[in-house]
């Protein structure tokens, strides 16, 4: 059986101008709920307490505020599961101060509200704010050394460059580490790094390492935009599916890469976006294919998985969608441009 | 080909090691003896799975230095009454600042040498002659010391709450260290989470101080107490009607004895009251010192302090050796219990502070499991189908590669000692979607090769060695970004990426070793002369 007829070539590369404006307009939606909204940050990040509690009868939001407004009057409360479960999740700013028996108030205020033993109490997560703040810088540092690694290992692989390479990513580590000890924002740093990063690649000539890079920092970012959209809370587990995405949207493009690689050095006279149109369609059916079959399993554990990984493989669904779009019209046409600007960069080398 | 058969043989062993560490997990009878060859080790769920609670606490090192710096001051009085060095004041002010005054400047070059020899942990900071002629020398705790009595207070919390968790019995609860203040708690399938963290946090400093006499009602009222004396909150309970209440009590500052004496404490009924009290026996040190204390102040108030609550505050009526004594009056049943644990096991050197609580109620958990195998079956089978129906007889070996690719990563769990989560379920189920993009790479590079009319074993040879090594580029991104969340993650998020470092290091022996084991088996012993791809 075969999807995908053998000999296929579809202009992918023609495309990419297309690509790279439906790509911005996604960014910028993004970004702009970003403003707008800001991103819902879960208990593991922002601090606070999080109930699950499931009722033996109908109730509402409303019901479940009144009852609690002692010390969780500003919480959000949403319903999850099916309908007739009666759970629902409550999130509250208020913070495990001390010993103090928080989850137990809250047990005590639910019977009393709807009676003893209606309410029970599937699940208490409470966060102290100095373990968000850890959390939150933690995560920031483990999402960029992780690209960082990544990158480094394909200039490696892909143009034989692992010295240089290596010693980017040694400066870079050593230029956070005294930024660190000069205590600078986590978030700038990283995001200043992640820019020097980027700039390096083009001065150092590491065109493969620059590609993916951006196309990881594109799927990330339009990931979260739409988690942003969607008003999903960003969780602990939502940041692991962002950096399990970023493996696979890696894994996509990596394979593309490698054929462009096989193909250079199969013919060297072939003009290069040729080329690089040429591995993308050869790879296509082993990447709709994959695809399908990872988007199959995750929609399998988005409906049927429960409440606990929803927002995970929420994510992740997100994740590798825009993983394999991008690794078909952002990572390879970002080769062409480097080319392009450079006209060297890509050239076959002397024998 | 004696390679084929090695390689054979290697897939056969690596099968029956995988089945070996699955057996304790799935199996739950065995017939007796064999569990003598077997491992034991089941696949250890997390605290999501199988509820439970999961505690990071701080330990508050700074107030034991702090706690140190005023038992010193008092060393100093002492010291300085022994010598007869006349003093004005000794007070501990700051966090472990401790201010000398002194009436005049003779006193000072008299205390210099003192401090010298007697404290060594001390340091003197400055002294200065104040207007007046007298002479304010401040002392502080040497660095060196501040380190180790926060190390110390660390190491001994930890033991302490290990040894209070023992003794309140959870099975397979997990203690240990975590940064360089924090200790992390895991309790599985505990059922009063509440009463746990009680008996954890409390910090159980027991002390024994007199009361102060002669402090009027109305200096409690106002909330002025004497000078060397303090106000406490004492709790009462009401013996039939169990209503609580708390009244307060004035004692002297000074501490005659504390908990560290203590070797054992247990619950005891009182029949008469039908009421339970803890009674606690001192080492031989503690039985000198509480006789001592006891007859210096017959007919005297003894209060007994827990974390600056006052329990009891009974009358000594005599001289009590032996070195027996009880704490009796306002707590229930199970209170007692908790209190007799807490004193067994030793006071907290300083308080701890809760973190991060994460409970899960193991109807949830159970919940849980159910639905994530659930999900994960479904979408295991539909890419099995999917495969069959594709690649046909290609689908059939890439289907067995993936059965023994998930047994893999399920004894890799069980071996290793790693602990399945929920996230680690969605990625067993990911691994399966990972796995089978490993067997298309290679179909799809045979089909190429195929086209191109080579012969079935060229084209399987040439379809293994050129997906071979972007299998193994695009496997090692994946796992560099495991290690890093594997580095960084906590609880489920780790989980997950140990799942997925596993699943994908199975994956490449059984994607790309085992189905090329069998398909040479078929191509070179059978001979078969098509390729069902």
């Amino acid at each position: 059986m075969e999807l995908i007829k053998p000999g296929i070539n579809l202009n992918f590369v023609g495309m990419r101008y297309k690509a790279f404006l439906a790509s911005v307009v996604v960014l910028l939606i993004g970004l702009a709920a970003f403003y707008l909204k800001g991103l819902n940050m879960g208990v593991d990040f922002a601090g606070g307490t999080l109930l699950q509690v499931k009722f033996s009868q109908p109730t509402n939001p409303d019901a479940i505020r009144e009852a609690l407004k002692e010390e969780a009057a500003n919480s959000t409360i949403q319903q999850v599961g099916s309908k007739e479960n009666n759970e629902y999740l409550i999130r509250t700013d208020a913070m495990p101060s001390e010993l103090q028996a928080l989850s137990q108030k809250f047990d005590r205020d639910l019977a009393k509200a709807f009676g003893e033993g209606k309410a029970t109490v599937l699940r208490v997560e409470m966060v102290g704010p100095k373990v968000g703040e850890d959390l939150r810088q933690k995560a920031l540092k483990a999402m960029y050394y992780a690209l960082l690694f990544i990158a480094i290992y394909i200039s490696g692989r892909f143009e034989f460059k692992w010295v240089t390479s290596a010693v980017m990513g040694g400066v870079l580590m050593v230029g956070i580490y005294f930024m660190e000890a000069l205590q600078t924002n986590v978030t700038y740093l990283v995001v200043a790094a992640l820019c020097v990063t980027l700039v390096l690649c083009w001065i150092l000539k590491l065109p493969y390492a620059l590609g993916a890079l951006v196309s990881l920092v594109h799927d990330i970012l339009i990931t979260i935009g739409i988690f942003i959209i969607f008003d999903k809370e960003f969780t602990i587990e939502v940041f692991a599916a962002l950096l399990t995405l970023a493996g696979y949207s890696l894994n996509d493009t990596i394979i593309v890469y490698d054929r462009i690689r096989e193909n250079r050095n199969k013919d060297r006279k072939q003009k290069f976006d040729v080329m690089v149109n040429d591995a993308i369609n050869q790879t296509l059916s082993r990447t709709l294919l994959t695809s399908t079959c990872v988007l199959f399993v995750l929609l399998c554990l988005f409906f049927l998985g429960g409440a606990v990984i929803h927002d995970f493989t929420f994510a992740m669904l997100i994740g590798i969608i825009t993983g394999t779009y991008s690794s078909v019209f952002v990572a390879s046409p970002i080769l062409i441009i480097y080319e392009d600007l450079t006209k060297k960069g890509l050239k076959p080398k002397r024998a | 080909m004696s390679n084929l058969k090695w390689r054979a043989l290697l897939v056969v062993v690596v099968l029956i090691v995988g089945v070996v560490y699955l057996v304790p997990t799935f199996v739950s009878t065995l017939p007796p003896g064999w569990s003598k060859f077997l491992p034991k080790d089941k696949i250890r769920l997390g605290l999501d799975l199988q509820g439970g609670m999961h505690l990071i606490l701080e330990v508050e090192a700074d107030q034991a230095v702090s706690n140190t710096a005023t038992r010193l001051a008092e060393d100093l009085k002492d010291a300085f009454r022994k010598e007869k060095i006349a003093f004005n004041k000794i007070d501990k002010t700051g966090k472990w600042d401790i201010e000398v005054q002194l009436p005049g400047t003779e006193q000072q070059s008299q205390i210099g040498p003192l401090v010298e020899k007697e404290f060594p942990t001390l340091k003197w900071v400055s002294a200065e002659t104040q207007p007046e002629g007298t002479v304010k020398v401040m002392l502080t705790v040497h660095e060196k010391e501040v380190e180790r009595v926060q190390k110390a207070a660390i190491a001994q919390g930890l033991e302490t709450i290990r040894n209070r968790i023992d003794q309140f019995g959870v099975s397979e609860p997990d203690i240990r260290p975590q940064g360089e203040d924090r200790i992390l708690v895991q309790l599985p399938g505990i059922q009063d989470p509440q009463r746990a963290v009680e008996l954890i946090g409390k910090t159980a400093q027991l002390e024994f101080k007199l009361v102060a006499e002669g402090v009027s009602p109305q200096d409690v009222k106002s909330g002025k107490a004497p000078a060397g004396t303090k106000i406490y909150p004492m709790k009462h309970t009401d013996r039939t009607t169990r209503q609580r209440t708390e009244s307060q009590i004035v004692l002297n500052d000074r501490t005659l004895m504390s908990g560290e004496y203590i070797t054992n404490a247990q619950v005891e009924i009182d029949r008469q009251h039908s009421s339970s009290y803890v009674a606690l026996d001192f080492d031989a040190q503690g039985a000198k010192l509480f006789e001592k204390i006891t007859e210096a102040n017959v007919k005297k108030q003894l209060a007994i302090v827990l974390d600056g609550v006052v329990y009891s505050a009974p009358v000594i009526q005599e001289t009590i050796g032996g070195g027996k004594a009880t704490i009796t009056g306002s707590f229930t049943d199970q209170e007692a219990r908790d209190l007799a644990i807490v004193l067994r096991a030793g006071a907290l050197p300083a308080p701890v502070k809760i973190l991060e609580q994460r409970t899960v109620g193991p109807s949830l958990g159970a919940d849980s499991i159910n639905k994530g195998v659930l999900a994960s079956i479904v979408g295991g089978i539909g890419t099995i189908l999917f495969m069959l129906i594709y690649y046909r007889f290609g689908g059939v070996v890439a289907d067995l590669a993936l059965a023994l690719n998930v047994l893999l990563v399920l004894a890799g769990m069980a071996a290793f000692g790693f602990t399945l989560t929920l996230p680690g379920i969605a990625g067993i189920a990911l691994t399966i979607g990972m796995a089978v993009d490993a067997n298309v790479l290679i179909y799809e590079r045979i089909r190429e090769e195929l086209r191109l009319g080579k012969t079935p074993r060229a084209a399987l040879e040439t379809g293994y060695d050129r997906a071979t090594l972007t299998i193994l580029d695009a496997n090692v991104t994946t796992i560099i970004a495991a290690l890093v969340l594997l580095q960084f993650g906590t609880g489920p998020v780790r989980g997950f990426a140990v799942t997925l470092t596993v699943g994908l290091a199975a994956n490449m022996f059984t994607a790309i070793f085992v189905t090329r084991v069998i398909f040479d088996y078929l191509l070179v012993q059978r001979r078969i002369k098509t390729l069902s791809i």
